[in-house]
């Protein structure tokens, strides 16, 4: 998108109708997408596509701590339990209390916002690996606390989760059934697709602005190095917590949308490996650059659910049989596709293209 | 007399929670020295290339799976049991290390100038690649491990402690005594932490850093054998998934102790140990019943956290340069 207005800026009226068309293009396949899908796939796609752009919302979140910032942050997934957590106990029969979207969604992100800077205060000096390993144990605790605030007062329900949340309203329109606008009818998936198009939008725009701006330069300076970046007069405390706290912004509000949009959250969507997962999008599909990242989210939504088809029925195909048990061939397909893609590239599919020329001009530090 | 009474009572009292402590404290010792002869590997690999090996956790669980297959392969044979556990420690080990060799070979080295969050993701995809393997050898099931030693146990001031614990500790004390004498007073460990202050100095003094390499990772792999032996032994139990949990508290334990520096896995992996029995015993009377032992974990990670903010590298680690 940015390229396209760049082209636009910059280039004859030729080029610039040209990036019009593709703009016009993009919008139009982006807005078709969910009837071509269920039309070619099935509806189970059009929920991995739902999928694919919320964890796209998490990794670029995730991408402003580590990938603007330089903090390895390995306990992200906290913010989104605490974005879907609030919306859950809001917006459910588990208190009672039946808040309107509109409000338990700002709500939830600022509440994952205020985590983020609790989180970011104690840390601020530490670094590297240091800050990893702490990250972790914060989004661990996170999780033990939503298994077990179960008794002596029944908050988050266990490890039974909340159930029954509500589903999300826009005004007096339900995203949770099918509706008809226009003679064409909705399902609630494509609904929810559309819904989360503009959030990603939304995302990918504040990412953007950010990167060109003040704040942006500041995060490179101090991902590069800190202590010329606070020489050069970067408050560095403020600028490390305004990373925190955006990203865990982000976190929050993909939190909420996905409470609303699965109707149920329990503390099992909150480990670890779902902290790993979205780190993965962002290294893979590299780190710093928002096409990147959008494109790691896209595979690492996909490679599974593909690869899920893959070893059943091609297995079958191939060799009239299921010889190796298709739930671990998935895995195994999965885990050596993380490795090939990284020893392929190391930098990540997409990289961003200042990162490039850092890695070309220093590329024999170790620690870099 | 009411007095008196009262002061019998607390003083019974408190021998009685005496033992507890004691019991806690034993069981902190055995699950500590495990934690720390994984930590090693992470801090050994830590020091001299700066990365974190996150399939580390899968090795111990490799170990424990090859260790089992062998027992129980040998159970029928007749031989006697001490040889039965020599040789399953061997295989398991050397499995282990030629793991440890090819993972450093296949998915770290063609990475070395890479981005730093690079190999990270390989180790994530071995780890899980790991996993699955053994998954699909070993099955979904929990395995119960063949108990090697008589049931016997000591009980010294009402705790008692049991053989195979005995028997933990002592053989982690040995193996990291004999670890600690390796890096400081052989060769090999003058190379290692040649390579570990500074990889292109050592290369110009004839050190081959590639071979230091594959070695640190085969020696941890090795520790990683033994320490998965160990806690299948203590548990009596071996999942597919046991690695991931124990390396998860085996690295914090490195970055309690100072991530790169061997005394401080050691420290950091017995510190863990005790503050978790500890805290799971004590953390009920501590907050009026409100949170319970399943908060274990959290107590762990609070404890690291606190310890971080006042020692921002560790508990022995030194303050490194900012940029190397």
């Amino acid at each position: 998108m940015r390229n396209a207005l760049n082209i636009i800026k910059h280039h004859a009226p030729n080029e610039k109708r040209m990036a019009w068309l593709a703009f016009a293009a993009l919008t139009l396949i982006l807005l078709a997408l969910p009837f071509a899908v269920d039309d070619l796939f099935g509806r189970g796609w059009v929920r991995v596509l739902d999928f694919a752009l919320l964890y796209i919302m998490l990794a670029l979140g995730l991408n402003i701590v580590v990938g603007y910032a330089g903090l390895l942050d390995l306990g992200y997934v906290a913010f989104f339990a605490v974005g879907a957590y609030c919306y859950a106990l809001l917006g459910s029969p588990q208190f009672g209390i039946h808040l309107p979207f509109w409000i338990v969604l700002p709500l939830g992100a600022l509440l994952a916002c205020i985590f983020g800077v609790l989180l970011g205060a104690p840390t601020l000096r530490l670094r590297g690996d240091y800050l990893a390993i702490v990250t972790l144990g914060f989004g661990e605790i996170i999780r033990i606390f939503l298994n077990n605030l179960n008794a002596p007062i029944n908050i988050t329900n266990g490890p039974q989760g909340i159930s029954m949340i509500d589903a999300i309203h826009v005004g007096g329109f339900s995203l949770g059934r099918t509706q008809e606008i226009f003679g064409i009818t909705f399902p609630s998936v494509h609904l929810h697709y559309y819904l989360f198009l503009i959030f990603t939008l939304l995302v990918i725009f504040v990412s953007i602005r950010l990167q060109d701006s003040r704040i942006g330069r500041a995060w490179a300076a101090i991902r590069e190095d800190e202590v010329a970046a606070s020489a050069m007069g970067i408050n560095t405390r403020n600028i490390k917590l305004l990373a925190f706290a955006m990203g865990a912004t982000f976190g929050g509000l993909a939190g909420g949308l996905f409470a609303g949009f699965q109707g149920f959250v329990s503390p099992e969507s909150f480990g670890l490996t779902e902290s790993i997962m979205i780190l993965c999008m962002v290294v893979l599909g590299g780190m710093g650059n928002i096409g990147g990242v959008v494109l790691g989210g896209i595979l690492l939504v996909v490679i599974p659910e593909l690869t899920r088809h893959l070893a059943g029925t091609a297995q079958q195909a191939l060799l009239g049989k299921t010889v190796i048990d298709p739930e671990s061939l998935r895995m195994l397909m999965f885990g050596l596709a993380l490795i090939l893609i990284m020893l392929w590239r190391p930098a990540g599919l997409w990289p961003s293209s200042q990162r490039r020329r850092e890695l070309t001009s220093s590329a024999s530090s170790p620690n870099a | 007399m009411a007095c008196r009474f009262l002061f019998a009572q607390s003083f019974f009292q408190f021998v009685k929670t005496l033992d507890i402590l004691l019991q806690q404290i034993i069981n902190g010792l055995v699950q500590g020295s495990v934690y720390s002869m994984v930590a090693l590997g992470y801090t050994m690999v830590y020091g001299i290339l700066g990365l974190i090996n996150f399939a580390h956790g899968e090795i111990v669980m490799i170990g424990a799976m090859v260790a089992l297959s062998v027992i129980q392969l040998l159970t029928g044979s007749g031989l006697p049991i001490f040889f039965i556990l020599l040789i399953s420690l061997m295989i398991s080990m050397l499995v282990c290390m030629t793991l440890g060799y090819s993972m450093e070979r296949i998915a770290y080295r063609p990475l070395r100038n890479a981005p730093r969050l690079a190999p990270l993701i390989t180790a994530i995809g071995l780890s899980i690649v790991l996993q699955t393997l053994a998954m699909m050898f070993w099955g979904r099931e929990y395995h119960s491990f063949p108990l090697l030693f008589t049931n016997s146990s000591v009980h010294i001031a009402g705790a008692v402690i049991t053989e195979v614990q005995i028997i933990i500790i002592v053989v982690a004390m040995a193996m990291m005594g004999g670890l600690l004498m390796l890096v400081h007073h052989t060769r090999l460990g003058r190379a290692m932490r040649a390579v570990a202050e500074s990889p292109s100095a050592a290369a110009l003094m004839g050190v081959n850093s590639n071979n230091v390499i594959s070695t640190t990772f085969m020696l941890g792999a090795g520790l990683a054998a033994v320490a998965g032996i160990m806690i299948s032994a203590n548990y009596g139990i071996a999942h597919y998934l046991m690695g991931s949990l124990l390396g998860l508290k085996a690295f914090t334990a490195a970055v309690l102790g100072g991530i790169g520096n061997l005394r401080g896995a050691m420290l950091g992996g017995l510190l863990l140990g005790l503050i978790e029995s500890l805290g799971a015993g004590y953390i009920g009377d501590l907050s009026g019943g409100f949170l319970g032992s399943h908060y274990q974990d959290v107590f762990a990670f609070f404890v690291l956290i606190a310890v971080l903010i006042f020692r921002p590298s560790g508990l022995l680690g030194e303050r490194v340069a900012e940029r190397a």
